[in-house]
């Protein structure tokens, strides 16, 4: 991760017109892929406003900001706590895997609790906020803070009836904070009219990162948007984030454009007579190879030998399923001779199952994205994609995949892509994908005579001249063999 | 909480400005124990001081004790009071703990602020 943002933040300072000068300075948030979105992290020395309504993540997103701080970037956190005390501000990041009563005692993290009861408070005459400054000040002298997260200011307005002298201080907070040279996040309520429910944009006015949580068809994503970034270019996407137990992330794919490296490198598909129907030497690297097929066509088969392949040439794959579970796997991949088990132990495979129903699309997404970050394959299987048809719509899903394929194609990663579509619509896939793929493998399974004969077509491979024609295959516990000549079977088939 | 408040409010009235200062009819009990707290010695922070000494002489005669707190100086005590605005005087006795914050200058709010005037019926 670090890494990443270096070099995000290097190539951002050097693609500058005046380098040094103008660009804003930032700080690295540490929350994955975050930086990237923001091309750095959150401007320094400057107050950054997160905004979203109820259960968003607006807490935990600025706590992590505090706690990365702490633990990789040395610099100590102050957090003041207005809804939540710093008990249940402890259990509730523990459930998120974080122990902020290490950091508190090693001095690199301070909460206070900051609690204003309305009831018991009575106003009369001119006062100011001084005593918040102060217990602030105390607060960042005590660990010599570098992050401040005031969560949520914006409980002042409840507290306070004057209003007027709430503005007037807030205002004067954010120049403190700017003095105090302490880079803030600040949280507010999501506003019905307005970004926040008390207008705090109005003072934050460097940085503002909303959170959104939808719910669609009963499936929940979470959502993250730079709303603003001032002197500072930042994705303007809604990204989707997912909340789990190594904290945030965010996915910061994007349509990155079609700018990536085309390579000449090749990539063995784990069946030889297929390599040897592409030109001889197997898929392009970096390409997204799509297989579509009926029911029990043998997509799998296809994809399962071209993760043992990469393995057996000592590269890593990342099998994405999501609809047999790894051993499911494993036991009828082992029917045509694979042993995946094997990969799996020498930790040059990774098989990551989940149903597509159990979180929405563009989690799914991230989730993928997430496990990529961490496996570094040189090879990713998903299989199939088509289930994740179920987890949107149409339009979002073909949005996403061309996020997700641009992203591979940018880490250099090779895809493959099963797809299960139904008689007689072969050609049409349903997702309309196939256009963002650069090599298509159409399996199919056509009757003849008493038997239903295997076939499979290229229908395109981009790049490099190609077998078109149609051939028979079998599935064996030798693996897949595919008849040289092909078989004059076409008429019947669909 | 009521009979705290029907004690605090009988003397009270016997106390009110006619007959203040004449007899000397202080409270037995309860002491009020009272804070404020200022940042710096400030025109406001004074003006908070001298309000309240004033009041304090003239309802709560002999049965008080007033501590000042610079923040300045002992930011420390800011979080167990939980103190935000200054000047905010905690009435820390009689309980339940009272918190009015400003300088004080409006006398009335001051004494329904620390119950020695209720806040419906006062006209």
């Amino acid at each position: 991760m670090p890494a990443l943002i270096k070099s995000a933040k290097s190539t951002k300072n050097s693609s500058h017109r005046t380098p040094g000068k103008v660009g804003v300075q930032k700080v690295p948030t540490g929350i994955r892929g975050l930086d990237q979105i923001t091309h750095g992290g959150f401007p320094r020395g400057r107050t950054a406003l997160v905004c979203g309504g109820p259960g968003t993540g607006k807490t935990l997103l600025g706590l992590e900001f505090l706690v990365k701080g702490a633990t990789q970037f040395n610099e100590p956190g102050v957090c003041f706590a207005f809804e939540e005390t710093a008990e249940e501000l402890i259990v509730n990041m523990a459930s998120l895997g974080y122990d902020l009563n290490a950091l508190i005692k090693a001095k690199k993290l301070y909460i206070d609790y900051v609690h204003v009861e309305r009831k018991q408070i009575e106003e009369t005459g001119e006062y100011d906020l001084e005593g918040l400054f102060i217990r602030l000040r105390h607060a960042i002298d005590q660990v010599k803070a570098k992050r401040v997260l005031l969560d949520t200011i914006e409980i002042l307005f409840l507290s306070l009836k004057n209003e007027g002298i709430v503005r007037a201080e807030l205002r004067r907070l954010f120049h403190w904070l700017k003095d105090a040279g302490v880079t803030a996040v600040i949280t507010g309520e999501a506003g019905e009219k307005a970004l926040t429910r008390y207008g705090l944009e109005e003072y934050v006015a460097d940085c503002v990162i909303a959170l959104d949580h939808r719910v669609n068809e009963q499936i929940s994503t979470r959502r993250l948007r730079v709303v603003k970034y001032r002197g500072s270019a930042h994705g303007t996407n809604e990204y989707p984030f997912l909340m789990d137990d190594e904290g945030i992330s965010v996915m910061p794919i994007t349509a990155l454009g079609l700018t990536h490296h085309a390579s000449t490198d090749r990539i063995s598909s784990g069946v030889d007579s297929l390599d040897k129907m592409l030109d001889g030497k197997g898929f392009f690297r970096f390409s997204s190879i799509l297989i579509t097929g009926t029911a029990g066509t043998g997509k799998s088969s296809f994809s399962a030998s071209f993760a043992n392949a990469t393995c057996a040439a000592g590269e890593r794959a990342l099998y994405f399923a999501f609809e047999e579970s790894p051993s499911q796997i494993l036991r009828n991949m082992g029917s045509i001779g694979l042993n995946l088990d094997r990969w799996i132990k020498r930790g040059l495979l990774h098989i990551h199952a989940s149903r597509p129903t159990s979180a929405g699309l563009e989690a799914h997404l991230a989730i993928i994205h997430k496990e990529i970050e961490d496996f570094k394959p040189d090879v990713v299987v998903v299989d199939p994609i088509t289930n994740l048809v179920s987890a949107g719509d149409l339009s979002s899903v073909k949005a996403m995949l061309t996020r997700l394929i641009d992203f591979l194609k940018i880490k250099g990663i090779t895809a493959m892509f099963t797809n299960l579509v139904f008689q007689g619509e072969i050609e049409e896939t349903a997702i309309g994908i196939s256009s963002l793929m650069d090599a298509w493998l159409v399996l199919r399974d056509v009757p003849h005579g008493n038997e239903r004969i295997r076939t499979l077509n290229l229908l395109k491979s981009r790049g490099m001249a190609h077998d078109t024609n149609m051939h028979t295959f079998t599935l064996s516990n030798k693996g897949i063999a595919i008849d040289d000549h092909h078989q004059s079977i076409s008429a019947q088939a669909g | 909480m009521t009979t705290t408040k029907a004690s605090v409010r009988k003397p009270v009235k016997a106390n009110t400005r006619a007959n203040a200062g004449k007899k000397e009819r202080p409270f037995k009990r309860p002491l009020w124990e009272l804070r404020l707290y200022v940042a710096g010695m400030t025109p406001t922070s004074v003006r908070a001081f001298e309000n309240l000494k004033k009041l304090c002489e003239e309802h709560m005669h002999g049965a008080y004790k007033i501590q000042v707190i610079d923040l300045l100086e002992r930011p420390k005590l800011a979080g167990g009071d939980q103190i935000i605005a200054v000047p905010t005087l905690v009435r820390r006795l009689p309980t339940p703990v009272k918190k009015i914050i400003g300088d004080l200058s409006n006398t009335e709010r001051v004494l329904v602020g620390l119950d020695l005037r209720p806040a419906e019926t006062w006209r």
